[in-house]
């Protein structure tokens, strides 16, 4: 199994298009942060501009190296998983069109290793990515800009996070992204085993994440009740959770904590589910399958 | 379905005396195949490649093993170009090169000449000579290629629609006694019926288009010498002898042959 793995990896990280997605996050955060390091303290005044007279806001200090980080994760993360399909949508329809899936399954290794290889291959591949992200987005952030205090904004107002308090929610927040990233992951593999071309899974991938995001979005009752539940992009921007802090009675802010854990932890159930079914079913049906290509 | 890549609708297979469907990871192991085309990572080198599948066959790839093996099949100069740059023949060795590197007892040849010319199909067809005389491997080739089948087989299956029309060795079914003779004349039914009066007529293939013997080679001059005694003008007397007419001669449509060479 760890030599399928190794060999899995050492196939993913040869492909050009594995850097495509790091080339691509890197040119979009450096966009993001040249832009804040220009205007950004006047785009954190017109963003919070609203609360001018109620808060004493000091908009430069807030425009920190956490600001710009929880800025561009809120930006980038929605479309990662175009980048993490593009990956995990190859591994088995582009041996199947490249003709090499013949000759893998054709070796002394099980067909159910060989998808738990590439499954955990891109996992390494996603974790890699989310890495990436994190020392572009947060470590080079913080660097430049420094740190401070991190202001967030919620449906019921803006909640200030101590600066101090902030880093270990973005290890919990990177953790949490990587498990949905997974179930993105997860899609993909159980498309490409079904298809022989590397196009069509990465298309329906990206496909299903548009029209259930729709879903999970809309406001209908119906839909809201019997279908968003189910849905796994309803659990998918969990991360957020782990910023928003719960108030004393004072309406002061309590260091060290989270307001929807249960909610967080329930998202993460639901993911962790999302993988297992979608793991499983791609191992069934690839153990099931005919090989012609 | 030998390298468990189709399921067996029934029925079930054994290989070196085991059942694939139970030791199906003990058999592979044991097998190696190059199916049909030569399929690997193009964006690799030979040598990566190589690596890969030593490595999932289950051996230790060092880099005395892997330059060995390209050397074998006349790579070893290519071992660090990309597959994408390579000739068909030159990946269809590499893909030969893959079938061998874990030193299987079995090797599965698909139509390994597809798409080569004949030099590539020369070499091919001398590395399989060389594997199975000088290794003792056994080599079950696949090919529609007969008159290359013909020059490698040991033991050949003529497979017809799906079902086996006839196994056995190849001297045995390319028999000189069993040769195939066949007579251009200017008047074909003419000849037919004068042949039909002599000992000739038990000799004499089933045809309407042509006059056909299936005859000791030895005997050829005898039935010369009977034409022309018949008064039958000759215009030509073509022996085949061929593995393609041989087939020919039991199927008119399907044509695969299925060799085994040791």
């Amino acid at each position: 199994m760890w030599t399928l793995l190794q060999i899995e990896l050492f196939k993913i990280f040869k492909k050009p298009r594995t850097y495509l997605a790091f080339a691509i996050i890197a040119a979009f955060i450096f966009l993001i942060q040249i832009g804040l390091l220009a205007n950004g303290k006047d785009w954190m005044k017109f963003i919070l501009g609203g609360l001018d007279e109620t808060m004493d806001m000091e908009y430069g200090k807030l425009m920190n190296g956490y600001a710009v980080c929880f800025f561009v994760l809120n930006l980038l993360l929605v479309h990662v998983p175009i980048l993490v399909a593009l990956v995990a949508g190859d591994l088995v329809s582009g041996e199947a069109s490249m003709g090499t899936l013949r000759l893998l399954a054709a070796k002394p290794v099980s067909r159910s290793q060989i998808i738990l290889a590439k499954f955990f291959a891109s996992a390494v591949y996603v974790f890699a990515l989310l890495l990436w992200i994190a020392v572009i987005s947060l470590v080079i952030s913080i660097a430049v800009f420094g740190v401070n205090d991190l202001v967030v904004a919620k449906q019921t107002g803006v909640q200030l996070i101590e600066a101090d308090d902030v880093l270990w929610r973005y290890f919990y927040a990177f953790g949490f992204a990587f498990i949905a990233m997974m179930v993105v992951a997860a899609i993909a593999l159980l498309l490409s085993v079904l298809s022989e071309n590397s196009i069509g899974p990465i298309v329906a991938t990206v496909g299903i994440i548009i029209v259930c995001t729709l879903v999970s979005e809309m406001e209908i009752p119906i839909y809201q009740k019997y279908i968003k539940p189910y849905l796994f992009t309803t659990y998918m921007l969990g991360w957020k959770g782990f910023f928003y802090i719960n108030s004393n009675q004072d309406g002061e802010t309590i260091k060290g904590s989270i307001q929807y854990l249960p909610a967080i932890l329930k998202s993460v159930a639901a993911l962790l589910a999302y993988i297992i079914a979608l793991v499983s079913a791609s191992i069934f049906i690839f153990r099931k399958k005919d090989i012609l290509s | 379905m030998l390298l468990t890549l189709i399921k067996p609708t029934s029925g079930s297979i054994n290989i070196f005396e085991k059942n694939l469907a139970t030791h199906r990871k003990e058999i592979l192991q044991q097998i190696g195949a190059v199916i049909e085309k030569p399929d690997l990572y193009k964006y690799l080198t030979a040598y990566q490649n190589l690596s890969i599948f030593a490595k999932i066959s289950g051996v230790k790839a060092t880099k005395d093993l892997l330059m060995k093996q390209l050397d074998v099949v006349g790579l070893a100069e290519r071992a660090h170009s990309k597959v994408k740059t390579f000739s068909q023949g030159m990946k269809q060795r590499l893909g030969i090169a893959v079938a061998l590197v874990h030193n299987p007892n079995l090797i599965i040849l698909d139509e390994p000449t597809n798409g080569l010319d004949p030099q590539g199909i020369a070499d091919i067809r001398k590395l399989i000579t060389q594997l199975s005389k000088d290794q003792g491997k056994t080599i079950l080739v696949s090919s529609h290629l007969l008159s290359e089948i013909e020059l490698i087989a040991n033991r050949i299956i003529i497979i017809d629609k799906g079902t086996k029309v006839v196994e056995g060795n190849a001297a045995e079914l390319l028999d000189p006694a069993k040769t195939i003779v066949q007579v251009e004349t200017v008047d074909i039914s003419g000849a037919k019926q004068k042949l039909l009066q002599t000992t000739w007529a038990t000799n004499i293939l089933q045809s309407t288009n042509n006059l056909r013997f299936q005859m000791n080679k030895a005997d050829i001059p005898l039935l010369t010498k009977q034409l022309v005694d018949l008064g039958i003008d000759v215009l030509s007397i073509q022996p085949r002898h061929s593995l393609e007419d041989y087939f020919l001669s039991l199927t008119t449509q399907h044509n695969h042959v299925d060799t085994v060479a040791n």
